[in-house]
């Protein structure tokens, strides 16, 4: 089974997020990326845009799918991995480290999104979907 | 799994969700004349021998005509090779190639059609083609609204100096995606540099030669809108290419993208279509290009092969999100260009051009010297040219046809003060002696109006 980390959030659509001060770095869960297959292309935002939560803010492809990655917080995006351009296998093989998408600069930096879910929670989605 | 189609009761539980009583209803935005049952003048259910004879009439009243008509569709020479080789079964019958092994040698005629378009247009990629040029155009600017992430506007900046349909398709495809299409008059007849009209525009869009056959000064636009963050998309004519300063060398920076219509490379007039538009962009653009793009790639044991890549950006993976809803190419046309091409080679695609500039100068010099005829617009122009014929254009159509001349296009419609204008071109198949019965026909059709 899939890796879990607990100190990090997750969205039922497959985004982690590691929320350190005001920085929240993004990117997609171990289960995504095995879902995914071979990952061949990231699509990363601009630096300096506003995203909403929720919004759609990056695609990564697969050599199977396209899928939209969505903000997990609101805020500005400070940074993107860049590195992923040349090397999208990055998000398979390190999918909580050097795989990671972008850096958003989080507005309210005391609580945490109701929509976010803890690693047993995320967990719990993933095996409902692999049935 | 065996074919079912919808059952009556599918069809009217369909129409009842969508609050609609009949399916003739979905097309009641088509104008009547545009109908089938306009077409009143074929009767129900004639034999084959019937129907094959009244089409061979009918087909006698297009050859027997000397064309001097362009306006966006040639009357150049097709080599024979051309539709005989394309018109092989393994040709005239192949579909969309998604079984890479079996499709091999339609993988690699449309990436040698694609190479063959990314060197004319001195670009890096090139599609496997669309519906058509004007098609093609739509597409172009809605995925520069796509790449252009630093517009804030969603304005593109057409010229007036664009073909009419190109526009009017624009215009069709475009309306419901939120873009402000802002058509700039050209009276010069050709695009005048303006700071105010361009403003913060998303896009500009350079048709070269333009619809009146004249050459813009392309180096200037496009340098002028790189200063301004506005991409250029070049429209153009291929078989200009073989002659002209190819899209991808314009200004400093090349134009952004690159469309146009194939038509010239190969494919008869046949009353308008079909036909096939390209569409080439450079390659930090390529995932925002619609269409289809085979790819040259190796085995698991190293051979060569092609395949369909970048797939994801297309509607079978992508579905709503994909960058377009063309997703197919005009295969058998694209093979007939691709053979044309090849045939000629660049040495011989310049030599026609050539033949094509120079006669269609020598016919506007013969004519310019009737008394009363004269150039609408001055500046250099290409293998069309817009005359001044001193009487009425649609008149003067009509005569030199009954005389076996399709004497070019009456710009008449929507255009101030034309009713005069002329717009004649003239390909490398009109010889001396055509040119002369031209003029003289001319003349001789002035004098007993």
């Amino acid at each position: 089974m899939s890796d879990f980390p607990t100190d990090i959030y997750y969205l039922p659509t497959h985004e982690w997020v590691r929320i350190d001060g005001d920085r929240a770095t993004v990117g997609i869960s171990d289960f995504a990326q095995t879902q995914l297959g071979d990952v061949v292309y990231v699509e990363l935002p601009e630096v300096g845009i506003q995203v909403e939560q929720g919004g759609e803010v990056a695609v990564v492809e697969s050599v199977k799918a396209a899928s939209d990655i969505y903000a997990p917080v609101a805020g500005e995006i400070m940074e993107i991995n860049d590195t992923l351009d040349a090397a999208p296998e990055t998000v398979n093989s390190d999918p909580y480290g050097a795989g990671w998408f972008f850096v958003i600069r989080v507005e309210s930096e005391d609580e945490v999104p109701d929509a976010l879910l803890t690693a047993a929670e995320y967990k719990q989605v993933c095996e409902e979907e692999a049935g | 799994m065996p074919f079912i189609p919808h059952t009556d009761t599918d069809v009217s539980s369909m129409l009842e969700t969508i609050g609609i009583d009949s399916i003739a209803t979905l097309f009641d935005e088509i104008p009547d004349h545009l109908r089938l049952d306009s077409l009143a003048n074929i009767s129900d259910g004639v034999s084959e021998m019937v129907m094959l004879r009244h089409m061979a009439e009918r087909a006698k009243k297009d050859e027997s005509a000397l064309c001097f008509l362009g306006a966006g569709c040639y009357d150049h020479h097709i080599p024979a090779a051309v539709w005989d080789i394309a018109s092989r079964g393994e040709f005239l019958t192949a579909y969309t190639p998604y079984q890479a092994e079996a499709s091999q040698g339609t993988l690699q005629l449309l990436y040698e059609f694609q190479s063959m378009l990314a060197s004319l247009s001195g670009m890096d990629v090139a599609n496997a083609s669309v519906y058509d040029g004007a098609t093609a155009l739509a597409e172009s600017i809605l995925m520069a609204l796509r790449v252009n992430r630093k517009s804030q506007h969603r304005r593109v900046l057409i010229p007036e100096s664009l073909h009419p349909s190109y526009l009017d398709t624009v215009k069709t495809i475009v309306p419901h995606q939120d873009i402000d299409i802002k058509v700039q008059p050209c009276p010069e007849g050709v695009f005048q540099l303006d700071e105010l009209a361009l403003g913060d525009a998303t896009a500009l869009v350079v048709q070269q030669p333009n619809f009146y056959g004249q050459l813009e000064d392309v180096d200037e636009l496009t340098r002028f809108a790189h200063a301004h963050d506005t991409l250029v998309i070049a429209v153009v004519n291929p078989m200009s290419l073989g002659l002209l300063k190819p899209p991808g060398d314009w200004g400093d920076t090349g134009a952004d993208i690159v469309c146009g219509d194939g038509q010239p490379l190969g494919i008869p007039m046949a009353s308008g279509g079909p036909s096939y538009g390209f569409l080439c962009s450079r390659f930090e653009y390529v995932r925002q290009l619609p269409g289809r793009i085979a790819g040259k790639t190796q085995d698991a044991e190293g051979n060569q092969g092609f395949v369909l890549t970048l797939q994801a950006r297309e509607q079978h993976i992508r579905r709503a999100k994909a960058t377009s809803n063309i997703c197919t190419n005009q295969g058998l046309l694209v093979t007939a260009a691709t053979i044309y091409m090849t045939l000629l080679g660049p040495d011989g695609l310049r030599q026609v051009v050539q033949t094509c500039f120079q006669r269609s100068h020598e016919l506007v010099d013969q004519l310019t010297t009737l008394p009363g005829v004269k150039r609408q617009f001055e500046g250099p122009f290409f293998h069309e040219c817009v005359l001044d014929i001193g009487c009425d254009a649609e008149t003067l159509r009509d005569r030199m046809l009954e005389r076996g001349i399709l004497a070019g296009l009456p710009l008449t419609d929507g255009i101030e003060n034309r009713q005069e204008s002329l717009l004649v071109c003239t390909t490398e198949k009109r010889t001396a002696e055509d040119l002369e019965l031209y003029v003289r026909t001319l003349d001789h059709v002035r004098n007993n109006l």
